[in-house]
């Protein structure tokens, strides 16, 4: 029989691999899958309602309401000339994004075992197609903003972009990957250790608060004990929600030392997140 | 010379019993300690054959050892072996589904799995929706599947549902559906678990029909893994045995089904007992049974022989040997009694009766085995003695692959004369 070379084999199937194995070309051949999943994502999650995709907007709007209602008019948190409501629809839209990239996608071993343990394609597709899809729903949302935006500027209230505003993408990419990152981990660990799982629930909850996103940080400093303005301060997300609202709407601070601090914490989430991932997906279905 | 499409080398797969969860987190700590030491995993070392009846020493299992093979490109390979032989593990590895614990596959083409049929299927979504999503999940381009929509959609018979969510459909459209879809995949190579085995006669007739197309006609490379031995023997031109995790017979498809149906076990087909404790009275006793086959093979196309060894202690005795055979389910297939009235004297004898091929069915049988005396006297019972399970080759069934019910399966003539 003839043997071939080792360079002639297409691929192999071994029980070695590589630390980092983001096979693009892979990803490419199968990009079908990937929008077709994020259509699935998009279309599925509200057939048979009344109010359909009006859904995507009624959740943020609601919780600003309460948020403006408990923190603004119970609470006292200055907003400066910004209305509390905008201040708090901005930070919750950037933050639900994010916190959907981090739910979503840490479920992906566990939610899909069904399919992984049947199937071949890059696994890494589906922590992909939930965040695409939440972008869409990202961008809903971020639209729902801008005409309440438009609302308040015609209402006479002085509103303007920062002159930042160009980084915009870069933020909303900080965002994606660290809630890939951090969701790509936690789907890993939770094939083995199912009580992250039961941590995520309620820990993106309490991370919400230390994140900046119901007050402004200089709030914070102001009337948090001093132990706990670090939490929030070198808190990355503290960082995206907080300049996310000086781009929007030219309140808080910036400085590119934290940006680019975030912009680094992200993408070592993301390789971190990438790293393990690739790393249980070869074998997750024998433990899970 | 054909060309090597794909090659297994040393393929070993090891599964750790009992519970896998936080307890593991010890021999995780082990295994990471000896990786940075650059030495070997130790659980490597240990584990035991996968035999599911017998208590293992080690909490860890070889679910496959040492598998070597090579597919030739067009090739059909069988992959048959019974339950827990290894064969899900073997098509995981090969779907890229887990990964080996050692060895290696190489292969020149890619490689699409079956492993089940409507993987992804999205119950919210409709026929054709589905279609674009499960061709996609099993590696098919939307181009690809939007040239073949309307070819699969003719294939599932489908067609007037193809526009509503699938959680409308009854189960068997679904099936149809989605095997419709699996079956216009065009890999280089295709694994394919037992997805014959859905949906009714017609269809099922329909799929080993496109199953043959796609291996003989296209001369697609398949590996195909399966029970089902009429299928195997109706596709596969090789075949692999799987036993207890090892390659036990890998070669032409007919001798490998005899090899996989001579180690059936399950099955009792002798016992012979001392004469003390024989069962019995003063007056006989039995000493051996035996249930033979024609090659030794259990399966309808063979006939079969009892045999009763027993042991008279008194002239002029009549000793008349009775079997009753029973289905799994309990029911009584049959009684066959000597009724011959016999005179025996003092002494040793041994009676047999055949059971003609094409007579019971496939499936489980048990046998009970009487030794009855004078005046009907029931000198010995045997309940449920011996059990055999019998398989086909499928000789008679030309090119029906489809459920043949019944208890018994003979195979009376037909005819058929003109009338007008």
């Amino acid at each position: 029989m003839s043997t071939p070379k080792d360079d002639a084999w297409l691929y192999t199937i071994s029980s070695k691999h590589p630390l980092i194995n983001l096979n693009l070309k892979e990803i490419w051949r199968y990009r079908d899958l990937l929008m077709l999943f994020v259509k699935r994502d998009i279309v599925t999650v509200y057939k048979q309602t009344i109010l359909g995709p009006l859904w995507f907007v009624i959740q943020p709007l609601f919780t600003s309401v309460i948020f403006t209602l408990i923190f603004n008019n119970l609470g006292q948190i200055q907003t400066g000339s910004v209305p509390p409501f905008l201040f708090n629809l901005a930070g919750i839209t950037a933050w639900n994004y994010f916190k959907e990239c981090l739910t979503g996608t840490s479920g992906t071993f566990t939610r899909n075992q069904n399919i992984f343990g049947k199937v071949y394609f890059p696994r890494v597709i589906m922590p992909m197609s939930i965040t695409i899809s939440n972008l869409l729903k990202f961008g809903i949302q971020l639209s729902i903003f801008l005409c309440f935006y438009a609302y308040y500027a015609f209402q006479g209230t002085s509103l303007g972009f920062n002159s930042h505003l160009f980084l915009i993408p870069v933020y909303i990419l900080m965002m994606a990957l660290l809630g890939l990152g951090l969701g790509m981990i936690i789907s890993s660990m939770t094939t083995k250790y199912r009580d992250l799982s039961v941590l995520v629930g309620f820990g993106v909850q309490l991370l919400m608060y230390v994140s900046a996103v119901p007050y402004p940080v200089s709030e914070a400093k102001l009337k948090f004990p001093e132990w706990v303005v670090p939490f929030v301060e070198y808190n990355p997300l503290t960082q995206i929600i907080e300049g996310f609202r000086y781009m929007l709407l030219n309140i808080g601070s910036f400085s590119w030392a934290g940006f680019l601090y975030t912009l680094l914490i992200s993408f070592v989430f993301f390789t971190l997140g990438l790293i393990i991932f690739n790393k249980t997906e070869k074998s997750f279905i024998d433990t899970i | 010379m054909p060309d090597i499409i794909l090659k297994a080398e040393h393929i070993s797969k090891q599964y750790r019993l009992g519970l896998v969860g936080t307890g593991t987190i010890r021999d995780d700590l082990k295994r990471w300690w000896h990786k940075v030491q650059g030495k070997e995993d130790p659980f490597l070392k240990i584990g035991d054959v996968n035999d599911r009846s017998i208590k293992g020493e080690s909490d860890y299992v070889w679910a496959l050892q040492d598998i070597n093979f090579e597919v030739e490109q067009g090739e059909v390979l069988g992959i048959i072996g019974k339950n827990g032989a290894g064969k899900s593990t073997l098509l995981k590895i090969l779907s890229r589904v887990t990964s080996p614990t050692t060895g290696e596959i190489k292969t020149k083409g890619r490689i699409a799995s079956l492993l089940e049929v409507g993987t992804g299927f999205h119950p919210e979504m409709t026929g054709r929706e589905n279609i674009y999503l499960n061709g996609a999940i099993l590696g098919m381009t939307k181009a690809e599947i939007r040239q073949k929509e309307e070819e699969i959609i003719a294939f599932s018979d489908c067609e007037r549902y193809i526009d509503t969510p699938v959680k409308r459909y009854s189960s068997g459209m679904t099936v149809r559906l989605a095997f419709a879809v699996a079956a216009h995949l065009e890999p280089d190579i295709l694994v394919v678990d037992e997805v014959l085995a859905v949906g009714d006669a017609e269809f099922q007739k329909k799929a080993v029909g496109k199953m043959q197309d796609i291996s003989k006609g296209q001369g697609r490379t398949v590996l195909f893994v399966s029970h089902n031995m009429v299928a195997v023997k109706s596709l596969c031109t090789r075949t692999i045995v799987l036993e207890h995790g090892k390659v036990v017979f890998d070669g032409n498809t007919d001798e490998a089904l005899s090899h996989y149906l001579m180690n059936e076990n399950e099955i009792k087909t002798e016992m012979f007992w001392n004469e003390k404790d024989a069962p019995g009275n003063i007056k006989a006793k039995i000493k051996g049974i035996r249930l033979t086959a024609e090659n030794d093979n259990f399966i309808i196309e063979n006939k079969m022989t009892i045999e009763i060894d027993y042991i008279n202690y008194l002239d002029n005795q009549t000793l008349n040997t009775t079997i009753a055979i029973f289905d799994v389910n309990g029911t009584h297939v049959l009684s066959s009694p000597d009724l011959s009235r016999n005179n025996l004297k003092k002494g040793t004898y041994s009676s047999s009766i055949i059971i003609d091929k094409d007579f019971l069915n496939t499936g489980k049988y048990l046998f009970t085995i009487y030794l009855i005396g004078n005046n009907f006297e029931v000198i010995a019972e045997l309940k449920d003695v011996l059990s055999i399970e019998i398989d086909e080759l499928g000789v008679n069934r030309k090119d029906y692959f489809g459920y043949w019910g019944g208890v018994v399966r003979p195979y009376f003539k037909w005819q058929t004369k003109k009338l007008m």
